[in-house]
């Protein structure tokens, strides 16, 4: 990857850990603090908050974690191959499209004890009328956060699953294994499992490091008094005295700190696994045939899908709600006033949504097919370690960053501009279409270009006319992905925007904290509903446009 | 006077400091189809690929090749014309037959004349009236016809093959063979023919250089 | 392009990187910026405002109130060809950070706020740090029509005398609200709402402060536990904090355990809790706009049925204002703006229960009858009581003892 791009995306995450960091050890010249000092870090420690908000934390994002590795390793183990298991791939995009803070409300909406799920089941739970005085959302433990954030996240192990076994003869080694007498299940964690882990990592520690340090779900689902880490630094980050900003960016430091003892305690946990799995490996255990196990795997991805659009119907029936009042199961009146009575401000809203998701994703998408022609070109072979690179955007919590990053944005005199907003959402947009793009890109037989050069086609021929069309099913969902990242950024849309652009994201979650279920639903359900589209649009452009062209099929 | 056709003047080929071929001196005069042989990973294609300039950085080469005199070394692959057929056809996928020909025909003719030339071309080949077929469902000696017109279209000055006859049956192979070999001699084209084939190479009634004293590992033929 | 819509919550400290990273860079001092000079007269103002862009600073977080300053927008554009927009902010302090990094910064002109949404601890801070512009308001024609009188908070602004250095917008007052269909006689002291939870546990919650609904609350139940409620009304003192608020820890102490998931958790502010009142999780909620039950019936964010009252012993008041900042682009405008606000045209709009409910400042005797008039047309609203039942107002303690509530009910309860 050419320097520049790395710099583009990597230089405002150092920058940003370095303005955090100084703050942090009580140097902000801008205040008056020129003097270094571990004070930030004595009184985040002093603060009642920290103890419960740090259990908040590990307790939720280690669950959601492990939760979600396990989920998307038993479905893979025990569907792989099996028709189920072409249906769960096909309704994987839909899933991973949704927005982390959509999914969170209409979630939140869906367990609540005066919500959806008990209003259904009424009669068999209430008590005279009155919902169940239970802890959800918001449990002090941040139970109910993991669970949205596995909804979230099995759907994206399961892809990094799939798109690991796409390239290892999967169905061939099954079927070695099978014919040896391996129950289905057991031939893949034991043949498919120990090739495939070492491409799983660096998504399943972006989906750790996500899990401790996310902000729109835990606001929506986490415990509130005290909350998780990254929550509490950004009510303090917020605190306008500036009191707390010192503390806040120790907190910060913590996070990343909480993160990386995280990923090492992973890391611990694979070695571990892998000695003592080593004698299951060769024990010649051959497993069961795998019915009831695939039983279980099916009835989890069933409540995973059906929780997932629950919570998205939920959404789409509240923007349409006038009166929706505990216990009835459906509105009881209803109103194009969500949709309407917004207006202007939807309409705005969603300009600026589109305009940033779009824009965000064209750069990225332009600046990955620059790298990655220029790597071909060249016949460069990227190492590992710029594999790690890309990902770092994703493994660094954003509250550790965000606010040094925003500081360099404004030195650069980008302060809430649009310029800043799209450049904060480059960051964690670039690593994921460069990601979705490389494979194909790298895949695409070397000869064609080849080909139309020795035809007399120049490079910028041989690229427009023949290396991106091939590539136009790739390249589209690259850039879908990208838009849906886009769209459900929330961190740095408030840090890099200032408050001044609103996005579905923002406004989504600001209704559902100032207690809006109509309004909120109808910005979530349009979040949820323009990454869906994206996707409909990047997989039906190629079937249109190729209908007739079976190779590109 | 400098030699009509391609001349390669002791052309060495290395990837990490292993010697892969060479160094080689040879001669194909027009109309002549020369033979390479040797098994597969000895460096033959890559050779082809320098021959194109589009061999992959990861290796080294040296000397100087001549087209008609002229050495290419300093040309980009566009510019050398050079017409390379590989054992897989290559249509490209997102082209009907008629766009993956007319992107071989050099520019400066009108569409009318493009459509014209591709056309007779297609008839001449007895393939008249596939131009709108998608190339995929055509059958494989088609295709092969059609890679080969593709080629000729872009009017080259000599030709590389890479195994080209690699993958059709033996009916086929014989047929598509001559009428490769037919093509060049009419058009007096030199061609340097890569195989492991011995009958391609007999067929081709040419010179035979064999290339098969190292064995390269890693290499991806 | 500006934010747009309702909840701009959590947004403000980049605002105060951004003024942060202008005193380190400088950047600020280099954009030139024409004086405004003050107007000497209302005539005068008139005419310097005429072409003036306002940018009035103020909480974003509800869109009845955006949409209200909104229209006021288009009304002052019309009338006074004014441009007004709205920065909308959530929390008001971010805009005093604002006006404070200019002022360091050198910043005496050519301010980028020009009104600002106010009242309590932030105009405590911008009147004593000499922040503010004025005094202007004896030059509004609009400010002979308040209601002075009646209402004092509207000239003592949290124990800090207004001095013409902000305009009355409106009025707050702790109001409590109810389900009638489900709750009959609610408790109107802090000792019966003890009882009263006693008998229902789960079904009471306030906001955990600093929420300023939720701090209201803890003043609230101060002034009825407190023996000495005159010190309220001075500057914390840190020797007999302890002892004055004992009373008050000692009654939560009772009470969390009691209150809506055994006060684990707490609603993040009034419209949460508003929100659980709706879905039947509690019974009684509380809100500092005593039309607001009225106007979320209106909206349909409260069933018809829920209805408002006081405590027996009165509720904590306050006014609300509009301030300009002593280095503001354009204090014609934002005079003119303020000006509008207090005209019976706007303030009976915004005591209109289906747009705001928001209740006016102005003593409606004073107005001619077309005035009077536009306020007896008003809908009072099914659950908002009428004036002579909202009973005694007690007034806003000093605004030092919201803060170290807020602080101390931290470190016991937000664990």
């Amino acid at each position: 990857m050419p320097a520049i791009t790395l710099a583009l995306f990597l230089l405002p995450v150092l920058a940003g850990l370095i303005g955090t960091l100084l703050p942090a050890l009580g140097l902000l010249p801008s205040l008056g603090d020129t003097r270094f000092s571990l004070r930030p870090f004595a009184r985040l420690f002093a603060a009642p908050e920290l103890p419960g908000a740090l259990a908040a934390t590990l307790v939720s994002g280690l669950l959601a974690t492990l939760l979600s590795f396990l989920t998307a390793l038993g479905l893979a183990a025990a569907l792989e191959g099996t028709r189920l298991f072409a249906w769960l791939r096909r309704l994987l995009a839909p899933l991973l499209a949704i927005p982390h803070a959509a999914l969170a409300i209409g979630f939140a909406f869906l367990v609540a004890p005066s919500g959806w799920l008990v209003r259904l089941a009424a009669p068999l739970v209430a008590s005279g009328g009155l919902p169940p005085d239970l802890p959800i959302p918001g449990d002090r433990l941040g139970l109910t956060l993991a669970a949205g954030l596995w909804l979230k996240e099995t759907p994206f192990l399961l892809l990094a699953i799939i798109a690991g076994t796409n390239q290892l003869p999967v169905a061939r080694f099954l079927d070695i294994a099978r014919s040896l007498g391996y129950g289905p299940a057991t031939a893949w964690l034991k043949i498919i499992l120990p090739v495939l882990y070492g491409q799983l990592r660096l998504p399943i520690y972006a989906v750790l490091a996500f899990s401790l340090s996310v902000v729109d779900m835990a606001l929506i689902l986490g415990p509130s008094t005290p909350p998780t880490l990254a929550t509490l630094l950004l009510a303090w980050f917020d605190d306008p005295s500036l009191e707390r900003l010192g503390p806040a960016a120790a907190g910060g430091m913590l996070q990343l700190l909480l993160v990386a003892a995280a990923i090492l305690l992973w890391r611990l946990g694979e070695l571990l696994i892998v000695l003592a799995a080593r004698a299951w490996l060769a024990g010649g255990g051959r497993g069961h045939a795998g019915v009831m196990s695939r039983l279980i795997a099916g009835a989890i991805a069933l409540l995973l899908f059906l929780l997932a659009s629950a919570s998205i119907l939920a959404l789409g029936l509240w923007s349409l709600a006038w009166r929706w009042p505990f216990p009835q199961r459906l509105p009881a009146s209803w109103s194009l006033g969500n949709w309407l009575g917004a207006g202007e401000g939807l309409g705005r809203v969603l300009a600026t949504s589109l305009l940033l998701a779009l824009a965000t994703a064209a750069i990225a998408l332009l600046l990955s097919l620059g790298c990655l022609e220029n790597e071909r070109r060249h016949g460069l072979h990227p190492t590992a370690r710029v594999l790690w690179l890309i990902y770092l955007p994703l493994l660094i919590p954003q509250i550790s960053f965000m606010f040094g990053m925003t500081a360099l944005l404004a030195w650069l005199g980008l302060e809430a501009s649009l310029a800043a907003l799209i450049w904060s959402h480059l960051v964690f947009v670039l690593p994921y279409v460069f990601l979705m793009l490389a494979d194909p890109y790298r895949a695409l037989d070397e000869r064609y270009r080849r080909a139309g050069l020795c035809l007399g086609a120049g490079e910028s021929r041989v690229f427009f006319a023949l290396t991106l069309p091939m590539l136009l099913r790739p390249v589209l969902l690259a850039a879908a992905v990208g838009f849906s990242v886009s769209i459900a950024l929330y961190l740095p849309t408030l840090f890099a925007g200032a408050g001044r652009f609103a996005t579905l994201t923002t406004e989504a979650v600001a209704a559902n904290a100032g207690a809006d279920r109509r309004l909120a639903g109808t910005y979530g359900f349009l979040q949820a509903a323009l990454p869906l589209i994206g996707f409909g649009l990047a997989l039906l452009a190629p079937r249109i446009a190729f209908r007739h062209r079976r190779g590109l099929r | 006077m400098s030699e009509p056709g391609l001349v390669l003047e002791s052309v060495a080929l290395s990837l990490e400091g292993r010697r892969l071929i060479g160094p080689l001196d040879l001669q194909v005069p027009p109309g002549e189809v020369v033979t390479l042989m040797g098994r597969s990973g000895s460096g033959k294609s890559s050779l082809l690929a320098f021959i194109c300039g589009t061999l992959d950085p990861a290796f080294t080469a040296q000397g100087r090749i001549l087209l008609d005199g002229r050495d290419l070394g300093a040309l980009p692959p566009e510019r050398r014309r050079l017409g390379i057929l590989f054992q897989d056809d290559l249509l490209f996928p997102h082209l009907s037959v008629g766009g993956n020909l007319s992107f071989g025909l050099p520019p400066g003719f009108s569409g009318r004349e493009r459509r014209a030339r591709v056309a007779a071309a297609l008839a001449e080949s007895g393939l008249g009236g596939l131009e709108g077929r998608d190339p995929a469902t055509l059958s494989g000696g088609q295709r092969a016809r059609v890679a080969l017109l593709r080629m000729l279209l872009s009017e080259p000055r000599a030709l590389l093959l890479d195994e080209p006859f690699g993958g059709l049956d033996d009916v086929l192979r014989q047929q598509f063979r001559d009428l490769v070999f037919r093509r060049i001699r009419e058009r007096r084209l030199p061609a340097l023919l890569v195989t492991h084939d011995r009958a391609d190479a007999a067929a081709a009634s040419g010179k035979i250089v064999t290339v098969d004293e190292d064995f390269c590992n890693g290499h991806k033929e | 392009m500006a934010a747009t819509l309702t909840g701009v919550r959590m947004i403000s400290f980049t605002r105060r990187v951004a003024v942060l990273a202008l005193l380190l860079s400088g950047l600020g001092l280099g954009r030139a910026a024409l004086a405004d000079p003050a107007p000497a007269s209302w005539d005068q103002a008139l005419a310097q405002a005429k072409g003036e862009t306002v940018y009035f600073n103020a909480w974003g977080g509800d869109p009845k109130i955006n949409a209200y300053v909104s229209w006021a927008a288009e009304r002052v554009q019309a009338e006074y060809g004014v441009t007004l927009r709205q920065v909308k902010l959530s929390d008001t302090a971010e805009a005093v950070t604002r006006v404070l990094a200019e002022k360091t910064a050198g910043r005496s002109d050519g301010g980028s706020v020009d009104l600002i949404w106010i009242n309590g601890a932030n105009f405590a801070a911008m009147k004593r740090q000499g922040l503010l512009f004025g005094p202007f308001t004896q030059m509004l024609p609009n400010d002979a029509l308040v209601d002075v009188a009646g209402k004092p908070t509207t000239a003592v602004d949290f124990t800090v005398p207004v001095d013409g250095l902000e305009a009355p917008w409106g009025m707050a007052q702790i109001v409590f609200i109810y389900d009638s269909a489900r709750l009959q006689d609610p408790p109107r002291s802090m000792a019966a709402l003890l009882a009263w939870a006693e008998a229902h546990p789960g079904r009471f919650t306030y906001p955990a402060p600093p929420d300023f609904t939720g701090a209201t609350f803890l003043k609230q139940a101060l002034y009825e536990m407190t023996d000495d409620p005159a010190a309220l009304a001075k500057p914390v003192d840190e020797s007999g904090f302890a002892a004055a608020t004992a009373p008050l820890w000692r009654y939560l102490d009772k009470l969390n355990p009691l209150l809506w998931r055994h006060g684990q958790q707490f609603p993040q502010n009034s419209e949460a809790m508003r929100q659980l009142l709706d879905d039947g999780e509690i019974d009684i909620a509380f809100n500092f706009n005593p039309s607001e039950a009225s106007a979320a019936i209106a909206q349909g964010l409260l069933p018809p049925t829920v209805r408002s009252y006081v405590f027996d012993r009165g509720s904590i008041a306050n006014t609300h204002f509009v301030a300009i900042p002593f280095n503001a682009n354009a204090k014609a405008g934002a005079m003119v703006v303020a000006n509008f606000l207090m005209s019976p045209e706007a303030q009976a709009r915004k005591q209109d229960p289906a747009l705001w409910g928001d209740p006016t400042v102005l003593d409606v005797t004073k107005l001619d009858p077309a005035g009077r008039k536009l306020f007896a047309d008003l809908p009072l609203g099914a659950a908002t009581l009428p004036p002579e039942k909202l009973g005694r107002t007690l007034p806003e303690p000093d605004p030092s003892w919201m803060t170290r509530l807020a602080e101390e009910w931290r470190q016991h309860y937000a664990r």
